[in-house]
């Protein structure tokens, strides 16, 4: 740490401990491309009702020059990956000759689909994320190789299915037959995991708006993703947020794809229910 | 970084029989939150508290506390009270308890338990991801928490 950065923290510390106006989340409102208007407050859906009453998107919760570049895809650096997820779209492969677009026709015709995702697959008998309803199309209608659950093309893929969706508002289904797998990602979001027996609920329920170190605590919405972070210069699954939150309170975490975070990706988006989709959003 | 700290400690802790005489986490006794025994029957050092206090790597304390007295540690955090005063507002012994376990004190608290190796669901090994393996210790050794114990109580408004 040089002389200035140093400088600059403790001037950073001094102005957080001078106003905790700081750490409230912003009052700003999101308009994408002066075009798609994105709601980052809203009131919590009714499950939530014990425990809080409105919902606010992580955006809110970042910096001025964080949030402005979410305003404009040509400022987005995650609308680059959705510009090759597009390419791809459009190209045939597998053993099937098949692109996406020649059964879903153009990337805009999916508006509509990440809202509800995760959600029960009749056919298949289980939740299923985005993730997995892509890697069902690759592998049975394509006949390709599925992707890695969190390798770059299968990220891509999603911020593209995000993006198209942006300003519809998530609306995930909690009951009928998704409703165990929703109880018990609850049940994983109130565990206190690690050996720093943290749960999801400690943070992001009820220290929103609080700073932990340096970090200004959102309520872990999942609407914006992917999320293009500027702390890894890449876009993020929501999953692999998951593994690394999970990690960070000294436990043993979960992988990717797997039935513990399928389950806490339906709850967790569930807790959105009423935001707009976001996806390619832009964090820190 | 701070997972070959804390690991370098905790191994260190178990390894050298001259700490032979340190309380195990287990075995601390607990009196309405408090414990009255020092976990290592020696001093804390003040100053070397003040470093775990505010390091990263070990306690990290200010991610959650502020502390006025440690100027030089930026982005301190305000989840949990303020430490300015503690030394006044609690006896050593009740500092002791609240550092090694404040689950005792203060039910379902957001607080890490510092000096405890046992109870965890799903322990990892560090901040790797893995399990934690044979060799999971307490955050902080016996030394460590009579270290920030002593630099707590000097905490007087």
């Amino acid at each position: 740490m040089n002389k200035f950065t140093k400088g600059l923290g403790a001037c950073m510390t001094a102005i957080i401990v001078a106003s905790g106006a700081m750490a409230e989340p912003a009052d700003d409102t999101l308009v994408i491309n002066e075009d798609i208007e994105i709601v980052t407050r809203t009131a919590a859906p009714a499950h939530l009702s014990d425990v809080m009453d409105e919902v606010m998107s992580g955006w809110l919760f970042r910096g001025t020059e964080t949030r402005a570049m979410e305003m404009d895809d040509f400022d987005n650096p995650g609308m680059i990956f959705v510009e090759k997820a597009e390419d791809m779209w459009n190209t045939a492969d597998g053993s099937e000759g098949k692109s996406c677009a020649d059964c879903h026709g153009a990337s805009s015709e999916m508006a509509g689909v990440r809202p509800v995702y995760p959600k029960y697959v009749e056919a298949a008998g289980e939740v299923r994320t985005m993730e997995m309803a892509i890697n069902d199309c690759r592998e049975n209608r394509m006949g390709a190789e599925k992707w890695k659950y969190i390798g770059n093309e299968m990220v891509n893929m999603t911020a593209l299915m995000a993006s198209v969706s942006r300003g519809m508002p998530v609306n995930v289904a909690i009951d009928g037959p998704a409703q165990s797998t929703w109880e018990q990602g609850k049940d994983i979001y109130y565990t206190r995991f690690g050996q720093l027996e943290l749960s999801c609920a400690n943070c992001h329920e009820d220290n929103y708006g609080n700073m932990i170190r340096a970090d200004h605590l959102s309520q872990g919405q999942i609407n914006g993703f992917p999320a293009y972070r500027l702390k890894n210069t890449k876009l993020n699954a929501v999953q692999d947020r998951f593994k690394g939150c999970i990690r960070d309170t000294r436990a043993e975490t979960f992988a990717p794809g797997s039935a513990e975070f399928v389950a806490l990706e339906l709850y967790v988006g569930s807790r959105g229910n009423g935001l707009s989709v976001e996806g390619p959003s832009v964090r820190n | 970084m701070k997972v070959s700290i804390i690991a370098l400690a905790a191994s260190v802790g178990f390894a050298a029989t001259a700490y032979a005489a340190d309380v195990v986490p287990t075995a601390v006794s607990y009196t309405d939150g408090a414990v009255e025994m020092s976990l290592t029957g020696m001093a804390g050092n003040p100053e070397e508290g003040a470093n775990i206090v505010g390091d990263k790597g070990l306690g990290n304390c200010v991610a959650c506390h502020e502390v006025s007295a440690l100027p030089d540690i930026a982005f301190q955090g305000m989840i949990g009270p303020a430490l300015d005063g503690a030394g006044d507002r609690w006896s050593e012994s009740e500092l002791r308890g609240i550092v090694a376990n404040a689950k005792m004190m203060f039910e379902g608290t957001m607080m890490p338990s510092f000096y405890k190796d046992t109870g965890y669901i799903r322990p990892g090994n560090a901040y790797t991801g893995k399990a934690a393996d044979d060799t999971l210790g307490p955050l902080l050794s016996a030394q460590q928490v009579e270290d920030v114990v002593a630099y707590l109580a000097t905490l007087k408004d």
